[in-house]
């Protein structure tokens, strides 16, 4: 799908894929296979907390309880899922987390991508300052903003609403240097023709520049998303009603209250990980060109 | 990553469009505006919910403005100079560090390990790439979740696996000792993926020519990995370890979460204390104090980073 754009930027990144280079290992059975092993090593390491939870999900509390887990004597049960649904709480931060994250995906992206646009080709007087002060904006810990912003919220009166978790995440300087940079190196003949066509500078932006871009949006959208669907700090602090709370906060805060009950925390934490898995199952392979195209990786 | 800002690039467009060369003149200059409407939405935003909270918050710290009282003083520096002899500033400090140096480093090394694996060209890409990426896209409550109940004292796996092999069972987030590395266990198994993703993508684009010289020279897979592809890497390792240090110099929520910076404030990061003693403390001054110190410790941190990083080059 990013076949028609990507060479614009493309360094020497394999047409597809690649398989890796067999040459880093050479032809030896010795190195593929030791190799190998510490390959199924770490990905075992790395999946068994996952198997661990899906495995607790799946029992009863008092089997969990009197014979512990190893080796998984329990019986297989669905009720700790039935509980939690029925309990109602997490579908509605669920839903309260796709809104957000997708708000703040929406207008981010589209902020961004017109400021990049224009630092990347205004005129304007101040440009270069301003450029600078956005990109030293990059280096300030989200943390630092967090009691000055809610300071902020109360005065504008929007603790406890949608648009004081979502506003205050819209800004990504970050964002705005990546775009800028890839803006800065599509070609400028095409918008010219345009321009002296007398199409106005949106127009040339939107119909020209903007479907060239499709695969560095598409990555920054990404990134952005899922900043924002595990965003913890900010929505925590800013949110005390449990209807308006995200996934990460809501099951924060009844965390504890689940006291002693495995099966359904397990149960939560791995519906609560569900959608963001399954969106990585869908564009592996954007999200993982999309750390090369933004220029984060390589050289 | 602001290393790479490409200055060369604006040449064009800064040209004065005043230049005598006249013929592309024309099509220099942007007809319908020098195009600032395109950066006034962003600036908006920016002015409101970034200049005006690090100006606010400056502000603050020069005051004692508190969330349980409306009457806010000026107090110059006292704030400061408390916070300078404050014990829980320096411990909690101290934690950050502790954590920023036991995280850092095999945030690193793992994630370089993996990517070198998976690069090697054993099937199954997609399998290898998803297993350490997934726990990158949790959410913070549900992997301190998961590690909760792993580490929990009696029925915890880390726990049982130690009973099977006839150990003694290790207060993973009650031993005031271990605490943190447990913290530090969690958070490279979380996030080690986009390191791992950022390495994968470099060794993707690397040229393969000198890799290719060298094996028909005989050179072995083991010296070919020493001697080519890690120097290769040098400059991607550089950005990995900046990125990640004043990553994990901002820690906060897995540890909020997961032991509220207990037992006994060992685990207590810098961020944290700000928490406590903003939100809970109601002493926003005091925070806002605190928060702009530690600001100014990572700005030095990045400036000898990036410093470090240019010499490289």
């Amino acid at each position: 799908m990013s076949a028609t754009a990507t060479p614009l930027r493309a360094r020497r990144r394999p047409p597809r894929e690649a398989a890796g280079s067999p040459l880093l290992l050479g032809h030896g059975r010795l190195p593929r296979a030791l190799a190998g092993t510490a390959l199924v090593v770490l990905a075992v390491v790395w999946l068994v907390p996952f198997l661990w939870a899906v495995v607790t999900s799946v029992q009863s509390e008092e089997d969990i309880n009197t014979t512990g887990l190893w080796p998984f004597k329990g019986a297989f049960t669905l009720d700790a899922y039935q509980q939690i649904l029925e309990r109602g709480n997490v579908s509605v931060w669920a839903f309260n987390s796709f809104l957000i994250a997708g708000l703040v995906t929406l207008i981010t992206v589209v902020v961004s991508t017109l400021a990049a646009y224009g630092f990347s080709r205004g005129t304007f007087r101040g440009r270069r300052a301003l450029l600078a002060v956005t990109v030293a904006a990059i280096m300030v810990p989200p943390q630092l903003l967090v009691v000055p912003l809610f300071e902020q919220m109360l005065l504008f009166n929007l603790v406890d609403t949608y648009a004081a978790v979502i506003l205050p995440q819209v800004v990504a300087p970050m964002m705005v240097f990546i775009l800028k940079r890839f803006f800065d190196a599509v070609p400028k003949e095409l918008e010219e023709a345009a321009r002296i066509d007398g199409a106005s500078e949106f127009r040339v932006f939107a119909s020209i520049v903007l479907p060239l871009s499709r695969p560095i949006v598409a990555a920054v959208s990404i990134f952005v998303f899922i900043g924002a669907w595990n965003n913890f700090m900010w929505p925590f602090i800013v949110t005390n009603d449990p209807d308006l709370m995200t996934l990460p906060v809501g099951l924060a805060t009844v965390k504890d209250a689940y006291g002693i009950e495995y099966a359904q925390s397990m149960a939560s934490a791995l519906l609560a990980a569900l959608p963001l898995i399954v969106v990585f199952l869908f564009f592996q392979r954007r999200i993982v060109n999309s750390v090369a195209t933004t220029g984060l990786g390589g050289s | 990553m602001t290393t790479t800002a490409p200055p060369g690039a604006e040449e064009q467009t800064d040209a004065p469009a005043a230049d005598a060369g006249g013929r592309r003149t024309a099509a220099r200059r942007i007809p319908t505006g020098n195009g600032i409407v395109f950066v006034l939405p962003f600036l908006l935003v920016f002015g409101l919910f970034m200049v005006w909270p690090i100006v606010q918050g400056l502000w603050m710290s020069f005051t004692d403005s508190s969330l349980a009282l409306r009457d806010t003083n000026f107090v110059g520096l006292d704030n400061y100079t408390e916070a300078f002899g404050d014990p829980d500033v320096w411990s909690s400090l101290g934690n950050t560090v502790f954590f920023t140096v036991i995280s850092s480093v095999p945030l690193v090394l793992v994630a370089l390990a993996m990517a070198l694996l998976v690069h090697s060209g054993l099937a199954g890409q997609w399998a290898w790439r998803l297993s350490f990426f997934a726990p990158y896209l949790l959410p913070v409550t549900v992997v301190t979740m998961i590690w909760t109940w792993l580490y929990q004292p009696e029925l915890g796996m880390a726990n049982q696996l130690l009973d099977t092999l006839g150990m003694e069972p290790v207060g993973w987030l009650s031993d005031e000792s271990v605490a943190m590395w447990s913290v530090a266990a969690l958070t490279v198994w979380w996030t080690v993926g986009f390191n791992f993703l950022l390495y994968l993508a470099a060794l993707q684009s690397l040229p393969t020519t000198f890799d290719e010289a060298a094996a028909l020279d005989g050179a072995g897979a083991w010296r070919r990995l020493w001697s080519i592809t890690l120097p290769q890497l040098r400059r991607t390792t550089g950005l990995v370890a900046m990125l990640q240090i004043l990553a994990s110099l901002k820690v906060f929520d897995q540890i909020y979460i997961l032991t509220k910076g207990g037992p006994n404030g060992s685990t207590r990061p810098v961020l944290e204390y700000v928490y406590d003693v903003g939100f809970t403390g109601y002493r926003l001054g005091y925070a806002s104090a605190v928060s702009y110190l530690f600001f100014a410790l990572v700005v030095l941190i990045s400036l000898v980073q990036f410093r470090l990083f240019r010499r490289e080059d």
